[in-house]
């Protein structure tokens, strides 16, 4: 059953960007995308755990700082040539709200 | 017997309940109609091409004297209805009278919403609703200014309806651009573009702060930067609230409106309400289209009949003449979608659809919205696309048709639009030596002279060829900026200085790119293109920067930044020493390292952390060294005349000055300058960007230098005598560096492209051009040339904090 957290207002985070949060199990990067979509992804990058938060956001992907590997936010598959892939979490906008399924989130603790 | 029916409000949605009504029983019912305005019904969406002059109020009048006659409905305009008793089913007028009913049907409509600035009670301040609002603006002239606020459909319609009239007219809206409930950022550029051309100001990202009057009537609107915008009259079009005050107070369920089922009965069974006055299912109604199902459904449920209220997708076009847009369903939210880009920057024409499960779930349209209800039908009815996907976008008459032309952007260039600037030649005469016999970019140079210079615009001189001589001429292969674009980094900056383009939804649209919104490429070059050209129109975009510019420091390979405090010209002092010890220990730095630039790196400070240890240093008088920016690193100096025995000059106080000049500033790729004293060189400045050695008679300056993956000796532009004059060369060889070279080139690339004699002939050869370059540099320093540190820590630090933290809770 999923459980839906209120975890900040999508104004939070800036159009084309994102913001962590913070869980027992290291950080999860919140998207926010021109269109106002938002997408949560684990904040390593499958090629050197870059912080993908710290990414340029473009379309609905987002483009590693440390060596460029481009994450599809929807999928978390790496784009073109480089292989790999980031773990994707259930992530809503309602009434201005981001919210997050706690027991997805709860899911990544225990894995 | 007629049974008795009291109608509030004369609106649309009224209005057609009861045609529909009086055709279904024309003698069933008694029917009183209130309404607060005083006249009937009229066509309220019409009321735009009144204001602008294309029709006259009686052609938008749906309901005249002789209809309700005709109906006999006791029409009581003018009259408001004081309130209802619904335990006795009667209502009682303003003067009084009390008016018993069967059933009771509201059509109370909406109230605009003022925003509560100070002096948003001032006489001059109207709201744009009725036909007083719309006369109020039509007795206005050319003599006359008017702000609107609010870009949307109504504020948009009422500042075009005023241009027209000739008004100076101002709109001021809070977003980023206009309409954004129904465009996405590049329609609304070229919406805003079209409404700039009819003599419309238009300031975005504007926010109202005060309404300044005098004598009790407006005379400006005051903006948070402090900007005045004087007026006569002040338009607010910010949206609208349903008006429920009345069923309030009888007691009747209401929202953010008056609640209604399905057939638009109330929470009183004989109570029913339409139009923008009710909330069915949470959902309020502004257009007209469901305004007519409610009527038509309120209607069927008075006859007896079984009807139900669905709400469906809507779509939206502006009526304003010249601005052809289209916009319907859902362009926004959502796993799954796919965005499918057309551009045509000769017609002005852009197409947006979102994609779904191979559906069309949302349309965007500008310039050409022929199609659009062939489009709005695909949405409406969920047709399958999978089969004609790969034309869908070129609309029913293609399907199969041609492929986007990768010379679009340059076919759409007027004659007049420059593309050589060096020399000042423009498309038209390049057309014209094409004409006169030039088949190749070698005549086209040597009979105009385009390209000839730095040769930056060879790319665009080529693609006139082509376009010209169609497939007599091949251009040779470009490496263009990313797979958004066919045009190379040159070309786009051409086209930005030519085209004026100032925002980057204008080069997306201009360049014909085929992304919506870029890549990790293209942003960060337009971005530094757009703010070097034009650097008070365009706004520094942060997510359009790699992280260290937008954060400030630099990214390290676990995801920590470095810090690096400025010392002025390699200058320091044991304070800062121990400001930058203190915090080294209050923010647990792993690393604390002597950097090649003369100053300090503190390394490993967690991304968090930033904005608390730069209010430290800043509080210790330290600012940002820009370690991280493609812009001005270090002037790296040595001691020169202060202690050194062969010093000729005051080499570490030039520096300095030097590093105070050009701090701030961005360039194309980071820039390293150093001064020597004396020709013994010891602060290395013969391997910098740009290079100062100190000799007995003045300042050589050399540029091109280079100490990395190639390593390269500067070449010698020019001794000048003075410090005043060494420091002006070195900032309009800044400036044309900035102006002109490729984004994420060094100027010894540069160098090699441009050749060093065009540089050399427009700083030292040419001082009306060095005076000119220096004063652009001046003016963009004026904004840029401050401590970006103090502002994120002092108004940004939230940003660098994590959005929740979770980490607290217990995990089952």
């Amino acid at each position: 059953m999923s459980t839906w957290i209120d975890i900040a207002s999508l104004e939070d985070i800036p159009q084309r960007g994102a913001r962590v949060v913070k869980t027992s199990r290291g950080c999860v990067a919140v998207f926010r995308t021109a269109e106002d979509e938002v997408f949560a992804l684990n904040n390593a990058c499958p090629h050197k755990a870059g912080p993908l938060a710290e990414g340029i956001v473009h379309g609905k992907s987002v483009t590693c700082p440390l060596h460029n590997w481009v994450i599809s936010l929807e999928t978390g598959t790496a784009e073109g040539e480089d292989e790999g892939s980031v773990a994707t979490y259930p992530a809503r906008v309602e009434d201005g709200r981001i919210l997050l399924d706690q027991s997805f989130l709860r899911a990544r603790a225990a894995a | 017997m007629a049974r008795k029916l009291v109608v509030i409000g004369a609106g649309m949605a009224t209005g057609r309940a009861l045609e529909h009504l009086t055709e279904g029983q024309p003698d069933g019912w008694d029917i009183t109609l209130f309404n607060a305005e005083p006249r009937g019904n009229y066509n309220r969406i019409m009321l735009s091409p009144v204001l602008s002059g294309e029709k006259t109020y009686a052609e938008i009048v749906t309901h005249d004297d002789a209809w309700y006659d005709q109906q006999g409905i006791t029409c009581r305009f003018g009259e408001r209805v004081a309130r209802i008793d619904r335990a006795a089913k009667t209502v009682t007028a303003e003067n009084g009278d009390v008016l018993a009913y069967d059933k009771l049907l509201f059509g109370t409509g909406s109230n605009p919403f003022i925003i509560p600035l100070p002096g948003h009670d001032l006489e001059g301040v109207i709201a744009y609703r009725d036909l007083e609002d719309t006369q109020r603006m039509m007795s206005l002239g050319p003599d006359n200014r008017v702000v609107v606020i609010g870009g949307g459909l109504l504020g948009l319609e009422a500042a075009a309806g005023m241009a027209a009239r000739g008004v100076d007219v101002t709109v001021v809206h809070i977003m980023g651009h206009l309409m954004e409930r129904q465009l996405d950022e590049a329609a609304g550029y070229l919406l805003r573009k079209a409404l700039v051309e009819k003599g419309i100001t238009v300031r975005c990202s504007a926010n109202s702060k005060e309404i300044l009057g005098q004598e009790g009537h407006v005379r400006a609107l005051l903006l948070d930067d402090g900007t005045e915008l004087p007026c006569d009259l002040l338009v607010m079009a910010v949206g609208i609230r349903p008006n429920t005050a009345l069923a309030n107070a009888a007691g009747i369920a209401t929202g953010r409106g008056i609640h209604v089922d399905d057939q638009m009965i109330t929470s009183d069974p004989d109570v029913l309400a339409v139009g923008e006055c009710v909330e069915h299912d949470g959902a309020l109604f502004g257009l007209v289209a469901p305004l007519y199902d409610q009527a038509k459904v309120a209607a069927q449920t008075l006859l007896g009949q079984d009807a139900a209220f669905v709400q469906r997708e809507l779509s939206t076009k502006l009526k304003v003449t010249g601005c052809d847009l289209f916009s319907a369903g859902d362009f926004a939210e959502g796993e799954g979608r796919e965005d499918i880009v057309f551009r045509d920057p000769a017609r002005g024409v852009y197409r947006r659809l979102v994609i779904e499960n191979n559906i069309v779930i949302g349309a965007v349209m500008y310039g050409d919205t022929a199609d659009s209800n062939w489009f709005f039908g695909l949405i409406r009815d969920k047709t399958d696309i999978a089969e004609m996907r790969e034309t869908l976008i070129f609309g029913p008459a293609y399907q199969g048709g041609t492929p986007p032309d990768p010379l679009a952007a340059v076919v759409a260039l007027p004659r007049d639009a420059e593309i050589c600037g060096c020399n000042g030649i423009c498309k038209g005469q390049i057309e014209d030596a094409i004409a006169a016999g030039a088949s190749d970019l070698g005549t086209v140079r040597a009979t105009t002279k385009a390209s000839g210079s730095c040769g930056t615009c060879t790319g665009l001189v080529e693609q006139v060829l082509a376009v010209t001589l169609g497939d007599a001429f091949v251009i040779p292969a470009a490496q263009s900026v990313c797979g958004c674009t066919e045009l190379a980094h040159e070309d786009v900056r051409r086209m930005i200085k030519s085209q004026r383009l100032t925002s980057m939804p204008a080069v997306w649209q201009e360049c014909g790119w085929k992304t919506s919104c870029g890549c990790h490429i293209c942003r960060p070059a337009l971005n530094f293109y757009l703010l070097a050209d034009w650097p008070l129109e365009y706004r520094d975009d942060p997510q359009s920067r790699f992280i260290n510019e937008r954060k400030h420091a630099n990214i390290q390979k676990d995801g920590t930044f470095s810090v690096v405090p400025r010392m002025w010209g390699g200058i320091t002092t044991p304070d800062e020493l121990r400001a930058i010890a203190d915090a080294a220990d209050k923010y647990a730095v792993p690393t604390v390292k002597v950097t090649g630039g003369q100053r300090i790196d503190l390394l490993g400070v967690r991304g968090e952390d930033l904005p608390d240890i730069w209010a430290d240093l800043n509080a210790a008088g330290m600012v940002s060294g820009h370690a991280y920016a493609k812009g001005l690193r270090t002037v790296k100096t040595c001691v020169g005349t202060d202690h050194c025995r062969f010093g000729t000059q005051d080499s570490t106080g030039l520096g300095i000055k030097l590093e105070k000049e050009l701090w701030g500033a961005w360039t194309p790729h980071k820039l390293k300058l150093a001064v020597s004293g004396c020709p013994r060189n010891c602060a290395e400045a013969t391997c910098k960007d740009i290079g100062v050695v100190c000799v007995d008679s003045g300042y050589q300056i050399s540029i091109g230098g280079a100490a990395g993956m190639d390593v390269r000796e500067t070449e010698l532009l020019v001794q000048v005598p003075t410090e005043e004059d060494a420091i002006n060369v070195i900032k309009a060889v800044t400036q044309l560096y900035r102006e002109n070279a490729k984004y994420l080139d060094r100027i010894y690339k540069w160098m090699g492209k441009v050749g060093f004699d065009w540089i050399r002939e427009r700083i030292s050869d040419d001082p009306d051009e060095r005076a000119a370059l220096v004063a652009r540099f001046e003016l963009s320093q004026s904004l840029y040339r401050k401590d970006p540190w103090a502002e994120h820590a002092s108004q940004k630090a939230e940003s660098y904090k994590p959005l929740a933290n979770l980490s607290l809770e217990a995990a089952e």
